[in-house]
C-alpha cells in the first residue's frame, strides 16, 4: 500500500471532523473519494498534508507513518498537494509559483527538467509565465496549482477538486492532464464534484459522509451503483 | 536653492532611517499579521548597543572613525537580530494559536520589558554619541557644507535596502517570505518551513531596525531610552504609508514621510513638524487606506 489511512480520527482545533476514516492507495493507482459539501473530503487531505489537526489513527506513506510530521517534511517525502481553491500566489509570477512548487528540490537541474515537462504538458502556462498568476483565469490558475504541486516531484498527489468552476471544455481538460500525469507514474487521490468525471478516470473510489466512509467499491461497480447515481451522479 | 539642498539632504537620511525601521514593522506584519509593539524598542536597543560598543572595545584613535562606524553598525545588526529572533521565540511562537489578541498583549508586554531593560542598563537619562564616533568630515558640494555622515548614512540605508530588495525578490528563501505572507497554508503545501520563515523575518527586521538606531546616534549625537516611541510611531506610519505589508511600500513611505517632514518644518512652520507626520497618517488612513503601493485587501487577506 503506497498511501494508508488506518481508523483517522481528524478536525480542527479540538473539533473533530473525521471519526474513523480508513483508506488506501495503491501504487500508480488513481482513487476518487466522494461526499457531499461538509463531509469532510477536504478535511482528509489536509490531514494527509498536515494542515488539519490529527487526532489519533495512522496515516502511512510507503510503510512510514507521516501522521506526526510537519507538513514541509511530508512534502519531502514526496507528496503534494493541488488544495481546494486553487490557492496559487497571486501576487507572484507564474514562474515565482513554480519555483515555489519546487522549493524542497535542492537539485537544479531536475528542478529544471520537471519544468521542462510541466510546460509541455501545460503549454499556456509557458506562454503566461512571466505574468502574474492573480491575473490568470480560473482555470489556467487550476493548472498552475496542478503544475506547482508537481514542481516538487511528488510519488503522490492529492487533488482537491481541480474541476470546481471551470468551464466543460477546461474540466476536461484538466481531467485529460490528471490522466496524463498518473501515466508519467503518480499516484493519485483526488476528490471532485464532479463524480462521474473522477470515477471515470479512477480505478477505485470512497463514499465519505459526515467524516465516516461509508461505502468503497471499484470505480465501475460505484458509477452503476443506484444510490451513487442518485446521490453523487445526479441521474 | 542652498537650504533647499541642504534640507533635502537631511529628509533622506532621516527618510532613510524611518524606512529601515518601517521594515521591521512590515516584514512582520506580512507574515504575521501582528504589529510588532517591541520593535521600536529594539532599534532603541541597537542606539545603545553601538554606543556601548563602540566605547568598550576602545576603538576611538586605534582604527579610522569609518572603519570603527561600521565594524560597531555591523555588530549591532548581528545582536540586534539574535534579539529579534529571542523575542519570536519566547514572545510570539508559544503564543501562535492562541489568537490575534493574545499575540498583541504579548507584544505590549515585549516593549515594556525592553523599555525596562534598557532603562535598567544604561539608566533614565540621555546619551550623547562619543564626538570620536561622529566622523567629522564636511564635504563641499555646490558651495554648502553638508556633514558627509549624512551622505553616508543615505548611501547605507539604500544600499540595506537595495540588498533586501534583491534578497526578497531574487532568491529562494526571499520568495518563500513572500509566499508566506500571501498565504501561509499553501506555503507549507509547498514544502516551505513557516517556522523558519517567521524566524528569518525576525532577524532580518530588528537587524536593520538596530541599525537605523546607530544611524541616528551618528546623525544627532543624542539618543534617549523613550526614542523607540516617537521613532517607532514615525517609521510605523511610513509603513501605513507605503502599504502595511508591501516591502517596497515601507522603503517608500519611510523616504517620503523623511522628506514632508523636514521640508515642512523648513517651509511651513518648525511647531508642527511632529504634528505633521500624524496629518499624513490621518490623510492616507481616510483617502487611501491601503496606503501607496498597498495591494487590495482582498488579495493581501
Ligand atoms: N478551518 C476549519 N475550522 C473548523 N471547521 C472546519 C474548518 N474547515 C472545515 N470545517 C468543518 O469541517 C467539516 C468538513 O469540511 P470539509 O471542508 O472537509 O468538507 P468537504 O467534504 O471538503 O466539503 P465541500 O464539498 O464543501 O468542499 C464541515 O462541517 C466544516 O464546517
Ligand atoms: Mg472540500
Amino acid at each position: 500500500m503506497f498511501l494508508e489511512l488506518d481508523n483517522l480520527h481528524a478536525g480542527y482545533g479540538r473539533v473533530e471532523v473525521l471519526h474513523g476514516v480508513s483508506l488506501h492507495v495503491d501504487e500508480g493507482e488513481i482513487v476518487s473519494i466522494l461526499g457531499a459539501n461538509g463531509a469532510g473530503k477536504t478535511t482528509t487531505l489536509q490531514t494527509v498534508s498536515g494542515l488539519a489537526t490529527w487526532m489519533s489513527g495512522a496515516i502511512r506513506l510507503r510503510g512510514e507513518d507521516i501522521h506526526r510530521l510537519p507538513s514541509h517534511e511530508i512534502v519531502t517525502r514526496g507528496l503534494a498537494q493541488s488544495p481546494e481553491g486553487r490557492r496559487v500566489f497571486g501576487a507572484l509570477t507564474v514562474l515565482e509559483n513554480l519555483r515555489l512548487g519546487a522549493f524542497t528540490i535542492r537539485d537544479r537541474e531536475s528542478a529544471a527538467r520537471t519544468r521542462d515537462w510541466i510546460f509541455e504538458l501545460f503549454p499556456r502556462l509557458y506562454e503566461r509565465r512571466e505574468q502574474l498568476a492573480g491575473t490568470l483565469s480560473g482555470g489556467e490558475q487550476q493548472m498552475l496549482a496542478i503544475a506547482r504541486a508537481l514542481m516538487a516531484q511528488p510519488r503522490v498527489l492529492l487533488l482537491d477538486e481541480p474541476s470546481l468552476g471551470l468551464a466543460p471544455l477546461m474540466v476536461r481538460a484538466i481531467f485529460e492532464t490528471v490522466r496524463k500525469v498518473n501515466e508519467s507514474g503518480v499516484t493519485i487521490l483526488i476528490v471532485e464534484q464532479n463524480a462521474r468525471a473522477a470515477l471515470r478516470l479512477a480505478s477505485r473510489g470512497y463514499v465519505l459522509e459526515l467524516g465516516r466512509i461509508v461505502m468503497e467499491d471499484s470505480a465501475a461497480n460505484l458509477l452503476a451503483n443506484p444510490s451513487v447515481q442518485q446521490a453523487y451522479l445526479g441521474a | 536653492m542652498d537650504q533647499f539642498l541642504q534640507q533635502l539632504v537631511n529628509g533622506l537620511a532621516i527618510g532613510g532611517i524611518y524606512a529601515l525601521v518601517a521594515l521591521g514593522y512590515t516584514m512582520v506584519y506580512g507574515v504575521l499579521k501582528l504589529i510588532n509593539f517591541a520593535h521600536g524598542d529594539l532599534f532603541t536597543i541597537g542606539a545603545y548597543l553601538g554606543m556601548t560598543l563602540f566605547v568598550s572595545l576602545g576603538l576611538a584613535g586605534k582604527v579610522p572613525a569609518w572603519a570603527a562606524v561600521t565594524l560597531v553598525a555591523v555588530m549591532v545588526m548581528g545582536l540586534v537580530a539574535l534579539l529579534g529572533w529571542l523575542l519570536e521565540r519566547a514572545a510570539y511562537r508559544p503564543l501562535r494559536s492562541a489568537g490575534r489578541l493574545s499575540a498583541v498583549v504579548s507584544a505590549l508586554g515585549a516593549s515594556i520589558f525592553f523599555q525596562n531593560a534598557v532603562m535598567l542598563i544604561w539608566g533614565a537619562k540621555y546619551y550623547v554619541y562619543p564626538e570620536t564616533m561622529r566622523p567629522d568630515t564636511i564635504l563641499h558640494l555646490f558651495g554648502m557644507g553638508i556633514p558627509a555622515i549624512r551622505i553616508v548614512i543615505i548611501a547605507a540605508s539604500v544600499l540595506l535596502m537595495l540588498a533586501l530588495y534583491w534578497f526578497i525578490n531574487r532568491t529562494r528563501l526571499g520568495t518563500a517570505i513572500r509566499a508566506a505572507a500571501i498565504d501561509q497554508g499553501a506555503a507549507r503545501l509547498m514544502g516551505i518551513n513557516v517556522d523558519r520563515i517567521i524566524a528569518l523575518v525576525f532577524l532580518i527586521g530588528p537587524g536593520l531596525g538596530g541599525v537605523a538606531g546607530v544611524m541616528v546616534g551618528l546623525t544627532y549625537g543624542q539618543i534617549s531610552f523613550d526614542m523607540g516611541f516617537s521613532y517607532g510611531l514615525k517609521a510605523f506610519t511610513a509603513a501605513i504609508l507605503g502599504g502595511i505589508g508591501n516591502i517596497p511600500g515601507a522603503m517608500l513611505g519611510g523616504m517620503l514621510l523623511g522628506l514632508i517632514e523636514t521640508l515642512g518644518a523648513a517651509y511651513l512652520t518648525m511647531a508642527w513638524k511632529d504634528a505633521l507626520s500624524f496629518l499624513v497618517l490621518i490623510l492616507i488612513l481616510i483617502i487611501r487606506p491601503t496606503g501607496i503601493l498597498g495591494e487590495r485587501v482582498a488579495e493581501k487577506l
